[in-house]
């Protein structure tokens, strides 16, 4: 017993020692330099501003720089939240979201949560103009240029066949987040294809970069602005022309989709509260080519969001200007 | 990922009922074949009548109610004191032990740029402690490994991540371990929960994701609640499990001794079941990490955003450095709590001097891993990880180079298989059950479950074959069953060559199962982004995923029973003459029955839980509904009712291969 008591002691001071020699050659402290840089934040009239992030990289890109914007110039505390579009409209009510930057359409929540629950308006278009449509690997189009007009399909349906499509031509859809009309289309235009889900924009995406890269013949549904157009840049098919009412009926469908008029929607709350990050929310527009390079920049280049706001930005300070007058 | 430990020869009370002896005189295979036949002969006259499908943006009164149903809750959720009083006091009780434990080793506090407990203390403290309750062993590879997360650059995203793990396993125990012994010690009890207990783990996550939210608030109370529901079943099975196989004449000699019914359970049944307890809480630490992807949908921090951010560009590096993060922090736990759960053991047998020095050496041990602590709180290169995560870049590299490889030189050879399969095998059998009428496929499935499940088997699937044609999607409910069936079979077809091999060698089990643990844990579409290359959106890649998942489940617990088989007896067949494969095919496959029915159940049961993944990869029906219903508000019911058909599913198959599996071992 006493032996043990001996080592315990030795050890305790053998640690001890070890120890005090650590922190006599510490370096700096936690906590030293923060309060000297820490004052950048401003005025403070802004206070938290929570932005839904929706998953996909061209709202990532506009995210980005409408946070570094609030942040640098209204000096905002900007709080990002990932979140999925549903559950950011939800986030409306709860007082858990002010902004969400990048609308695609989306009649159904706007009927739920503008009109319904009064939780959220609108606040105007963000400037970029969503296509949705069907596409095709640039070098089908290239060497069969008449693919892309919608009455020659059935004379190439077979070449689309693949194991999933039962002996028809595959029109491979898709990501689940959006609407689509292709079932009812496919039947209304007597296309000889049926609509194969593949379920995520992941695998859109990889279809179309094996179908251009080994001259696989793939036709799907896509949308853009999309960063994936910078690196294969597909080309649309040309369905029959979009009218006024003609989606009306889903049964009943047989044009193009619509051309979306992408906006920005805010709490109730938020619009009223008077804080500048709504001006600027307000104000904030821009083009498909601006979102273009952006998203360029975070998932080609492999940039973080923050580095290719801040390398837009300082490019571009005389829209910036514009937002925050 | 569900429970490896669930033994479906738990109910010893079941007989091997009446029924049976009846059927086992014309021959159990005879009359499967004899349904089989007739389902065929059938199937060639009625075909393409009463198929119930239901076209993609279809939906029945059923789901347009469940989607009312959300609404209403949604709406009325400010004025309902529903939500005022139980629910915020719920969320504000978990939220603010998640934000402890982030601002501890995660998160910057109020008046601290920096978390309380920097990297150095934490690589301290998690080795002390892996020491503590394991061996130097596993400490070493818990320092080991703490430090390679902060290597590969990720030190914060990691310990968000295991912020999270903790808090969510800490609630799930808090429940899962009292409820685990009240269900271990009555029958009554057992039969109530085990049904709640299927619904969470085989529900997918998606359905309840935006309810939960709706309930909790986006952040960390969310988060962990949903680990919760998924990380608690195994827990409470395995303890449940670990009370039931204490040998009953054990509790009687503590009751002849005059124990009261407290004593009893305190001083002989909990620790009897100590060791098997501890495998719950590790079962439960893999089933939390295995949702980190998914909480990330829902603004969780930590590795899962990471994944989703970089697969949203198929940046396939970085994600696969992410999830070699996951991988690394599962492995970790998972030897630890393993260590922990048999150390008194082999502490027992290496007594000695070592014992003697144990408590001076747990109290130096102590003392450093706080002056380590001290240091990250004060200092801060202690506190920050130091360096760009260099290996983090090389490892997200070497994963995309690698990718691409696959990607360029194997689709020739990989589009063959493909071929094959989905036209040989997965066409036919999903037409013939998608093209069947309705009524004869499920009178087929009860037939089955009757014979070879028994009569209450046959119940059970008639009650969810009932209840699958109520939720309206009947079609895709038998395109999902037609690839799931395929998937297990391939599941058992890599589980028995290669859980055998495992079995039979020490040294192949060593290097094989840190793959293994690799491929449950590491997110899905990390490995999916070059499948999808190779596959295409098809219900292969889906199989495929599945498989990847669902096998290595199936080939432990077989590698586990072939290893179980006595040695005196191999011995005996080996001097009868047995070559090695006599020996494997009449010995200890045979023996190992047990086990295979066992990898059987799992394996069905985890291709289950795959399904939502192998939508978001091509495999449409089911999967596809739930996505889709999660994605767009018009479809909620229809995803809600597409997930109770998945859970009728795994629930019919698990009772008919347990009561099956009860009969075998009768």
């Amino acid at each position: 017993m006493a032996r043990q008591a001996t080592h315990w002691r030795a050890g305790a001071a053998g640690i001890a020692v070890l120890g005090l020699t650590l922190t006599a050659c510490g370096g700096a402290k936690v906590g030293d330099s923060s309060s000297g840089s820490g004052s950048s934040g401003g005025s403070g009239t802004c206070g938290t501003f929570n932005l839904a992030v929706n998953p996909w990289v061209g709202y990532e890109a506009d995210a980005a720089v409408v946070a570094y914007v609030a942040e640098h110039d209204l000096g905002c505390k900007v709080t990002q939240k990932d979140l999925k579009e549903e559950i950011a409209w939800q986030g409306f009510g709860t007082g858990e979201v002010d902004t969400v930057l990048e609308n695609w359409g989306h009649d159904d929540l706007k009927a739920k949560y503008i009109t319904q629950q009064k939780t959220a308006v609108e606040a105007g278009s963000t400037g970029n103009e969503g296509i949705i449509g069907w596409y095709v690997p640039p070098w089908l189009a290239k060497a069969h240029p008449d693919i892309t007009d919608w009455k020659n399909l059935n004379k190439y349906a077979s070449k689309f066949k693949t194991s999933e499509s039962g002996g028809k031509g595959q029109l491979l859809d898709g990501d689940p987040s959006y609407v689509t009309n292709d079932e009812a289309l496919v039947k209304n235009l007597k296309l000889d294809f049926k609509v194969v889900y593949a379920g995520s924009e992941t695998a859109l995406i990889q279809a179309y970069r094996k179908a251009e890269k080994n001259k696989e013949w793939v036709i799907g549904y896509f949308y853009e602005p999309q960063w994936f157009l910078s690196e294969v840049p597909l080309v649309k098919v040309n369905l029959p022309a979009y009218k006024d009412g003609c989606d009306a009926d889903a049964e009943k469908v047989a044009c193009d989709y619509p051309v979306y008029d992408l906006d920005k929607i805010v709490s109730a709350k938020f619009a009223k509260s008077g804080s500048p990050a709504y001006d600027l929310v307000k104000k904030f527009t821009w083009t498909n080519d601006d979102q273009n390079v952006v998203a360029k920049y975070i998932a080609v280049d492999k940039m973080t969001p923050e580095a290719a706001a801040k390398k837009w930005v300082e490019a571009n300070r005389d829209k910036v200007e514009a937002w925050i007058k | 990922m569900t429970v490896v430990m669930e033994k479906p020869e738990r109910t010893g009370a079941e007989e091997p009922a009446a029924p049976a002896r009846s059927v086992r005189r014309v021959g159990r295979p005879v009359l499967v074949a004899a349904i089989l036949a007739g389902w065929l002969v059938l199937f060639a006259v009625l075909r393409g009548r009463q198929t119930l499908s239901l076209a993609a943006a279809d939906l029945t009164d059923l789901h347009r109610w469940f989607n009312d149903v959300n609404d209403s809750i949604g709406a009325n959720r400010d004025s309902n004191p529903l939500f005022l009083y139980f629910f915020n006091e719920i969320r504000l009780v978990i939220d603010t032990l998640v934000t402890f434990v982030q601002e501890l080793i995660s998160q910057p506090s109020a008046d601290r740029p920096l978390p309380q407990i920097g990297w150095l203390g934490v690589v301290g403290i998690a080795g002390y402690v892996s020491w503590a309750v394991g061996n130097w062993r596993v400490a070493l590879l818990a320092v080991a490994g703490f430090t390679f997360l902060g290597l590969q650059g990720l030190w914060q995203e990691s310990m968000d991540t295991l912020a999270l793990t903790l808090s969510a396993v800490l609630v799930a125990l808090l429940f899962a371990i009292p409820l685990g012994v009240w269900a271990g010690l009555s029958d009554r009890v057992n039969r109530i929960v085990t049904p709640f207990l299927d619904f969470m783990q085989t529900m997918p996550t998606f359905v309840y994701l935006a309810p939960l939210t709706l309930f909790f608030l986006i952040g960390g109370a969310s988060a962990t609640i949903a680990t919760v529901i998924y990380a608690a079943p195994p827990a409470i099975r395995i303890t449940a499990h670990a009370i039931r196989s204490v040998p009953e004449t054990t509790v009687e000699a503590a009751e002849s001794l005059g124990a009261t019914r407290r004593q009893a359970l305190l001083k002989v049944l909990l620790p009897m079941s100590k060791r098997t307890v501890v495998m719950g809480v590790n079962q439960s630490i893999m089933a939390a990490l295995a949702m980190v992807t998914i909480a990330a949908l829902i603004d969780a921090p930590g590795l899962g955003k990471t994944v989703v951010q970089a697969l949203q560009s198929l940046d396939v590096g970085t994600a696969f450095n992410a999830g070699l993060s996951i991988v690394v922090l599962a492995i970790v736990l998972d030897r630890v709590t393993t260590a922990a759960s048999v150390r008194e053991e082999t502490a027992r047998r290496s007594k000695g001097r070592f014992r003697t020095w144990r408590r001076p050496l747990l109290g130096a041990g102590a003392v450093i891993a706080v002056v380590l602590a001290y240091l990250s709180h004060t200092y801060v290169w202690a506190a920050e990880f130091p360096g760009e995560g260099s290996v983090g870049s090389s490892v997200a590299s070497a994963a995309d180079t690698t990718t691409t490889w696959v990607q360029d030189n194997l689709s020739g050879l990989t589009n063959a298989v493909r071929d094959a399969l989905t036209n040989g095998l997965l066409n036919p059998f999903q037409s013939l059950l998608t093209d069947s009428p309705w009524w004869l496929v499920g009178a087929v499935l009860i037939a089955l479950g009757t014979v070879l499940g028994g009569r209450r088997a046959g119940v059970t699937t008639a009650v969810c074959v009932g209840l699958l044609v109520g939720t309206g999607l009947w079609s895709d409910a038998m395109t999902t069953l037609a690839s799931t069936l395929v998937a297990t079979v391939l599941v058992m077809l890599f589980g028995v060559v290669v859980g055998v091999w495992m079995g039979r060698s020490a040294l192949v089990d060593r290097l094989i199962r840190p793959t293994l643990d690799a491929a449950q844990v590491m997110p899905p579409f990390v490995y999916l982004v070059p499948f999808l290359a190779l596959f295409g959106a098809t219900r292969f890649t889906a199989i495929v995923a599945a498989v990847v998942y669902a096998a290595p489940v199936a080939i432990k617990i077989i590698a586990d029973g072939v290893r179980n088989v006595p040695a005196t007896t191999v011995e005996a067949a080996t001097a009868a003459g047995c070559n090695t494969w006599q020996l494997i095919t009449k010995v200890q496959l045979p023996m190992a029955r047990g086990a295979l029915t066992l990898a059987t159940n799992q394996g069905l049961i985890y291709v289950l839980s795959m399904v939502v993944v192998g939508g978001l990869v091509g495999a449409g029906a089911l999967g596809y509904d739930v996505v889709a219903g999660f994605s767009q508000g018009q479809l909620y019911g229809k995803g809600l009712a597409a997930g109770l058909a998945i859970v009728l599913l795994g629930v019919m198959f698990d009772r008919i291969t347990q009561a099956a599996a009860r009969r075998a071992g009768a």
